[in-house]
């Protein structure tokens, strides 16, 4: 696609697409409005009809925490100068369970909307980035059910607080990656519905979140740092618990992130062209 | 003028069997990579399951024109839309655009049940591509053209099919392109809706807008459309003025027997008769009143006779003949029989018959019929010619009140009067 219509009046050449193409920045920055319309639907869709609403977002991790903590609460901390086994599961599970519930519904998000696919056109990437965009709400109340956690232990934020928001950004485009990838080949073969569940139920405990990097035979740590989701976990809880972390691991993992990232817009962009044929 | 679209050896490709273009499951794709490059070539070579939904089409359409995109079920034109609002990449081929292009594949396209009136509104109108503010501007009238201000806090899930197709188009119709693609989405919603639409749409033609709309309701394309591209298996059969498109279209469609615009229709070879019958039925003439041969349009009302030309092979006694008239769209509207006639008699007859048909009145809404000849023998379907001819009701002040019936299936003589209660 070249000299797309920008203002209304230019020219658009629609030819057969080959080989991989960049993401159009351009078309994606005109379409911008469209994109928070989709995820505000989804958030809508979400917690219309529910009386709980908000709260689904924090009970879950909240449950999670609780599970952990019951069964695993001597994983946590090795030397025992760290935050209690609760605050430090909690915190961990915040980043993990938004790169979970959003690689699963960007992984949905293309199936699940045939028509926005097959009748109309807009950048096709925004199917799967509003559904992510749309557990931001989910992101943003389970990081402050882990303040409101951190009162209850009294468990003051620690001086790098600062990195909490780097660390988030890297949690959010770590999850685009992959979620773009799956969404796309979840299309073209549906095995992926039956294989995110797994990948993401075997994720959380190849990741440090209910127990940290620093509990692992050292020389897997290396390897560990080459699951892009360990650097945000680490991250994150660094930031706001002031756990210790190997600042090299964290910044291969979060490279690895990163990489994916780039892969996932470029994958997405090749396999989109063919959607509407297989849809 | 000015070229808005140009379509230059435009070509799409589709496998058959699954209706995609690409493989179908992981295991497939896996054993395919796994086998040597120039066995794939070879398997791709041998590929007979390939299917050109569109093949070497080219094209100009010219700002301001009105364009039906016409032709049966599976010729390419909801490929050549989809293509054009960039859903699908051709195989081959371009297609220039020049403006900003809109495309009405499906009305109520991200319409969520869950969400309100107002809500799917906003949604579907940034799906359709109009910015925020374009929405809040235009919101009341969309509300207006809709007339659904008192639901517009009820979620769509609770409207009926009318109610939210009522809506999704209203939001359609505030679009402002320059280009405007539509498919068959007047195919919807009762009567009076659709008049509005096509209202509506004929308003957008006026403005000087592009419009290339896709439609099987012969009437509506004729009384929009300007010009006409008539597609078939994928490749453009003709293209014209809109009258002549559609005369093309129709005489494809019903294998060249009726020839439109003469009375005469010659059924010895027509390609359309019933599968395996010996062409007993020869011949169909049509006239108006007073004998005068129906070459045109035939007036709302006015009297219709059809000329039954038949061979009978051997001394028979009953025949029987049926002309029944169905819309393009394949309704079924108006059967007449000679068995309804109790004056019908018809003796031991060998040899070349006319059976001949008077309709006093013809009594149909204007619109294009197709009529269907049959010949029974001892209450026995032996012969039938499938679409033998079309007849074109036109408008005509049949009440003589000046006003046109346009729209339901028949008219009927009415009187009304209103008496104090």
């Amino acid at each position: 696609m070249k000299g797309d219509a920008s203002a209304g009046t230019g020219e658009l050449v629609i030819r057969a697409r080959r080989g991989w193409q960049p993401i159009d920045l351009a078309e994606i920055w005109r379409y911008r409005e469209l994109l928070g319309f989709l995820a505000w639907r989804d958030v809508t869709i979400r917690y219309r009809q529910t009386v709980l609403g908000a709260v689904w977002a924090v009970a879950q991790p909240l449950t999670a925490a609780l599970i952990f903590t019951v069964f695993f609460q001597r994983l946590g901390d090795p030397r025992g100068d760290g935050p209690p086994y609760p605050l430090f599961v909690f915190v961990g599970l915040v980043p993990w369970l938004f790169f979970a519930n959003a690689v699963t519904a960007a992984g949905a998000s293309m199936v699940g909307n045939p028509q926005l696919v097959s009748k109309i056109y807009f950048p096709r990437v925004f199917i799967p980035l509003s559904s992510i965009g749309a557990l931001l709400v989910d992101l943003v109340l389970s990081l402050a059910a882990a303040a409101a956690l951190m009162l209850v232990f009294r468990w003051p934020p620690s001086p790098a607080v600062a990195w909490l928001p780097l660390f988030l950004v890297a949690t959010v485009l770590t999850a685009v990656g992959p979620g773009l990838i799956l969404a796309a080949l979840n299309v073209h073969y549906r095995d992926v519905k039956y294989a995110v569940p797994f990948l993401v139920q075997m994720g959380l405990f190849v990741t440090p979140v209910i127990y940290p990097l620093a509990g692992m035979p050292a020389r897997l740590q290396p390897l560990a740092a080459l699951n892009p989701m360990t650097g945000p976990v680490e991250g994150v809880r660094h930031a706001l618990l002031g756990t210790p972390v190997r600042a090299e691991l964290v910044a291969t993992s979060l490279t690895v992130g990163v990489l994916l990232f780039v892969a996932g817009l470029y994958v997405f962009r090749r396999m989109e062209r063919r959607l509407a044929d297989v849809i | 003028m000015a070229v808005v679209i140009r379509a230059e050896g435009l070509s799409k490709r589709y496998r058959l069997g699954t209706g995609s273009a690409e493989l179908d499951n992981l295991r497939e794709a896996f054993v395919r990579g796994l086998r040597p490059w120039t066995w794939r070539r070879r398997e791709d070579r041998a590929g007979g399951d390939w299917f050109w939904a569109l093949h070497d089409v080219s094209f100009d359409v010219e700002q301001g024109d009105v364009v039906a995109i016409i032709g049966p079920n599976g010729a390419g034109k909801s490929t050549l839309l989809k293509i054009l609002s960039r859903i699908t990449d051709p195989t081959d081929g371009t297609v220039t655009v020049r403006g900003r292009l809109s495309s009405l594949l499906e009305v109520g396209t991200g319409f969520h049940p869950e969400l309100t009136g107002r809500e799917n509104v906003y949604l579907n109108g940034a799906v359709l591509g109009m910015r925020k503010a374009e929405i809040a501007a235009r919101f009341d009238e969309i509300v207006a053209f809709a007339d659904l201000a008192a639901f517009l806090d009820t979620p769509v899930k609770r409207y009926s099919s009318g109610m939210y197709v009522r809506l999704a188009f209203a939001v359609a119709a505030h679009l402002e392109p320059e280009i405007l693609v539509v498919d068959e989405v007047l195919a919807v919603g009762d009567v009076a809706f659709q008049r509005k639409c096509l209202g509506k749409m004929g308003e957008v033609s006026r403005e000087g807008r592009t419009v290339l709309f896709v439609s099987h309701n012969m009437p509506a394309v004729e009384h929009l459309c300007r010009s006409g591209l008539v597609f078939q298996r994928g490749r453009l059969a003709y293209r014209g003025a809109v009258r002549d498109a559609v005369d093309h279209y129709v005489r494809a469609a019903t294998g060249g027997a009726a020839d439109a615009g003469s009375h005469v229709v010659d059924l010895a070879g027509a390609a359309t008769r019933k599968p395996g019958a010996p062409a007993l039925l020869r011949r169909l003439e049509l006239f108006t009143a007073d004998g005068v041969p129906l070459d045109g349009g035939l007036a709302v009302g006015a009297p219709f006779e059809a000329r039954v030309g038949l061979v009978l092979e051997r001394p028979t006694v009953g025949l029987e003949l049926v002309l029944r008239f169905d819309t393009l769209l394949g309704q079924r509207i108006l059967v007449a029989n000679s068995a309804f006639d109790p004056a019908f008699a018809c003796d031991e007859r060998t040899g070349a018959q006319t059976v001949i048909c008077e309709i006093p009145s013809l009594t149909l809404t204007p619109g294009d019929y197709r009529v269907r000849v049959a010949l029974n023998l001892g209450g026995v379907e032996v012969d039938a010619v499938d679409d033998a001819a079309r007849v074109s009701v036109v408008p005509a002040d049949f009440y003589g009140s000046g006003r046109l019936p346009r729209t339901g299936t028949f008219v009927l003589p009415q009187r009304w009067r209103v008496d104090r209660a």
